[in-house]
């Protein structure tokens, strides 16, 4: 979706504020918000690329007023009463409605040490054969899709070269709506910054994307 | 750029009221109460992200790099398994990338469309990271977004922004400091900054992480 999280290129969003001594969270909440995503994660009724959307449906002019704590858990509420897990009366009283079942066994300590430490990886063995190779030219497509999509507007209809396969991972644009995995190469495609900016841009610049072969096309 | 001297929960740059406090609250008692949620598990998360992974796992990965030839071709070749080595890996860096600084080549690195980063190595983002001024123009005006971070690159340096639209994890190895050669490597650790290793300033003999 053309939304205001794909923010690449944009003008006029202010000054870059550098806190010295940042602490990890500002706010106590913020630690529950960023432990509680990973622990509903765990259920596995949803994934990342499906929790990324969610965010990206937060509107616009919200996502922007809105600090990165407030959007995840905004996005997490909707996606926990999406999902089932919750429902907006149980939401308003805080208790569980009467008959609806107690899932178990929620994340334990163990496996959420385990879930740290293995992550969720999202590269498959799927025997799929690379499009493109490395050196190769070609044209990002020029793809609007009203949904998910990982290839941002400003590399749109550009020109890059592929600079290395990484190999065969989850396409999150399909797996973003429970359309299927839909695995495939993953490259970084380097972009002129002139291509992509126009003749004000320094000459040997790039911008490194990481795209799908579902969003390349030969050139 | 804006700087702030030092952190203060009284300094609004977010402007939060109580309301989400109360409301987080709220959910998590909810989800607790039904069952879906272990309050322990919570607990492990957070102290680990809070106390246990952050740019110190980096900054160790780059002076084995800087003192180790076969271990830095190791790290640019197969960074996974160069970062394993040490004991670093998993959640957000399932599968990493270690791009190398050099005299005339500077790599930075955003995630425009979220806030991806490499949590094993660098621990959670900073707020900048993921803010709506850093996402925007670290693709269109690299050299402008440097220059507010205090580094000004000369005109025959190359730029290489590395935008993680992927689920593929960028480090930044940046060069070593000039004056360092009879520093051991756990010396050398303490000069490596998180801003260097995300590439938004290089490294110096004369000082040590301040963020």
């Amino acid at each position: 979706m053309n939304g205001i999280h794909d923010m690449g290129g944009m003008h006029g969003l202010g000054p870059i504020h550098e806190e010295r001594n940042e602490p990890v969270f500002h706010h106590p909440w913020e630690r529950r918000v960023f432990a509680l995503r990973r622990a509903m994660g765990a259920w596995r009724r949803w994934n990342i690329d499906v929790s990324r959307h969610e965010v990206e449906l937060v509107p616009a002019a919200d996502y922007l007023r809105m600090s990165y704590y407030e959007r995840q858990f905004s996005a997490f509420v909707v996606l926990l009463e999406k999902r089932g897990f919750i429902t907006p009366a149980e939401l308003e009283s805080g208790t569980p409605v009467a008959g609806v079942p107690v899932a178990v066994p929620a994340l334990s300590p163990d496996k959420a040490a385990e879930l740290i430490a293995k992550g969720v990886p999202t590269s498959r063995d799927a025997p799929v054969a690379p499009r493109f190779r490395p050196g190769q030219r070609v044209r990002a497509r020029n793809i609007n899709p009203p949904g998910h999509t990982r290839e941002p507007r400003y590399v749109r209809g550009k020109l890059g070269i592929i600079d290395r396969d990484h190999g065969v991972f989850v396409f999150p644009d399909t797996n973003a709506h429970f359309l299927g995995e839909k695995p495939q190469h993953v490259y970084s495609v380097r972009f002129a910054a002139r291509e992509l900016w126009g003749a004000d841009a320094a000459p040997q610049d790039g911008v490194y994307v990481d795209l799908w072969d579902d969003h390349l096309e030969p050139a | 750029m804006t700087t702030t001297p030092d952190h203060d929960h009284e300094d609004g740059h977010q402007a939060v009221p109580s309301d989400p406090a109360l409301r987080v609250k709220a959910l998590e008692s909810l989800l607790v109460a039904k069952g879906l949620v272990d309050r322990a598990a919570l607990d492990v998360l957070i102290d680990t992200y809070e106390h246990k992974i952050g740019p110190r796992n980096g900054a160790r990965v780059v002076a084995r790099a800087w003192t180790d030839p076969a271990y830095k071709q190791f790290l640019l070749s197969n960074a996974d398994a160069a970062i394993a080595e040490l004991g670093y890996g998993g959640m957000q860096g399932e599968h990493m990338v270690v791009v190398e600084n050099t005299a005339t080549i500077h790599n930075l690195v955003v995630c425009t469309l979220c806030s991806c980063y490499p949590w094993p190595v660098l621990g959670l983002p900073p707020v900048w990271y993921k803010s709506a001024p850093y996402r925007s123009r670290a693709v269109i005006d690299p050299r402008g977004v440097l220059r507010e971070f205090g580094l000004e690159l000369a005109d025959g340096v190359e730029v290489r922004v590395w935008d993680s639209t992927a689920e593929l994890r960028y480090l930044v190895l940046p060069e070593r400091p000039a004056g360092t050669q009879s520093m051991s490597e756990g010396e050398l650790a303490t000069l490596v900054t998180r801003d260097a290793m995300i590439g938004v300033a290089r490294i110096t003999a004369s000082h040590g992480d301040h963020a």
